[in-house]
C-alpha cells in the first residue's frame, strides 16, 4: 500500500478566496497536513500558485476535489514523495 | 458551522455583505418614506377610518416588497452570472461546481430577500399605531399622528444605521435623514394647502 507524503502542485485560483482561507480548506483535508502555498504570477482575476502538501497519507483525491470547490484548476502535479506502507516489501 | 463557514465564503466571493447592507438602506427608506407619505395624505385629508388607511398601507407595503425581490433578484442573478462567466474564461474552467457557481445562484436569492422584506418590516412598524387603535379602545392619541411619529423614528434611526456604518457620527446621520422625512411632510402639507 503506497502512502503520498508530499505534493506540489501547480495551480491556477480565483482571487477569491484569498491564498489563507485556500491554504485552510486544503490543510482541513487531513489531519496532519502541512500546507505551504507560493504565489508564482497574478493577473486581473487569477493567480498561479504552487501548493506544497506534505503529511502521512495525503488522500489525492480528496485535494483535487477542495480544489475544484474553492474554484481553482489543477494544471499539474510538479513534483510526488511517496513510500511503500508495507515494512516488508522488497525483502 | 460548516454551513455558516460557507455561507460566509459565498458572501466574501461576491461581495454582497455591502450590497446587502446598502439593499437594506435603500430600500427601507424607500418603504419608509412612502409610508410616511401615504399616512400624512390620510391625515391631511382627514380621513379616520382605519381600515381604509391599513389595507392601503398594506397593500403599498406589499408592493414595495414584492418590487424590491423580484428587481433585486433580477439585477443580482444577471451580474453575478456575467461575473461568474468572465472568471471561468479567464480559468479556462467550468465553475458550475464550485463554491463560485453557488455563490451565483444563491446569493441573489439572499440579496433580493433582504430587498424586499427591508420596506415590508419597516412598513409594518409604521402601521403598528395603525392595528392597535382598531384593536383597543381608547388609543393614548390620534393613530395617524403615531403612525407619523413611527415613522419618523424608523427613517431617524435608519440614518443612525447609516452613521454607524460608515463611522461617521451617528447623530448627524440620523438628524440629516430625520431632516429629510420633516422636508418630506412639509412638501406634502403644502401641496394639501393648494
Amino acid at each position: 500500500m503506497v502512502q503520498v507524503k508530499k505534493l506540489m502542485l501547480d495551480v491556477l485560483k480565483p482571487h477569491t478566496p484569498n491564498s489563507l482561507d485556500f491554504a485552510s480548506a486544503l490543510a482541513e483535508q487531513g489531519p496532519d497536513y502541512r500546507v505551504t502555498f507560493t504565489v508564482q504570477e497574478v493577473d486581473e482575476k487569477t493567480e498561479t500558485v504552487i501548493i506544497i502538501i506534505e503529511g502521512q497519507d495525503i488522500q489525492f483525491e480528496r485535494i483535487v476535489e477542495t480544489i475544484s470547490e474553492q474554484g481553482a484548476s489543477l494544471h499539474s502535479i510538479d513534483q510526488v514523495e511517496v513510500v511503500s506502507g508495507n515494512p516488508s516489501h522488497g525483502q | 458551522m460548516k454551513a455558516l463557514r460557507r455561507w460566509q465564503l459565498y458572501q466574501h466571493i461576491t461581495g454582497s455583505r455591502s450590497i446587502i447592507r446598502r439593499y437594506f438602506v435603500v430600500n427601507g427608506f424607500d418603504g419608509a418614506l412612502t409610508m410616511l407619505g401615504i399616512v400624512m395624505g390620510f391625515y391631511v385629508s382627514g380621513a379616520d377610518n382605519l381600515e381604509v388607511i391599513s389595507s392601503t398601507c398594506l397593500g403599498a407595503a406589499v408592493a414595495l416588497c414584492m418590487s424590491g425581490i423580484s428587481s433585486a433578484y433580477i439585477s443580482e442573478a444577471a451580474e453575478r452570472e456575467r461575473e461568474l462567466k468572465s472568471l471561468e474564461e479567464a480559468m479556462v474552467t467550468d465553475l458550475h461546481g464550485s463554491a463560485h457557481g453557488r455563490a451565483a445562484r444563491l446569493v441573489p436569492f439572499w440579496v433580493a430577500l433582504v430587498n424586499g422584506l427591508s420596506p415590508l418590516i419597516i412598513c409594518l412598524v409604521i402601521m403598528l399605531p395603525l392595528w392597535l387603535a382598531a384593536a383597543m379602545d381608547g388609543f393614548p392619541m390620534d393613530p395617524l399622528l403615531a403612525a407619523i411619529i413611527a415613522a419618523l423614528v424608523v427613517i431617524f434611526l435608519l440614518g443612525v444605521f447609516l452613521g454607524r456604518i460608515t463611522a461617521g457620527f451617528w447623530l448627524w446621520a440620523g438628524i440629516r435623514t430625520l431632516l429629510l422625512a420633516l422636508l418630506t411632510c412639509g412638501i406634502i402639507l403644502l401641496f394639501s394647502t393648494l
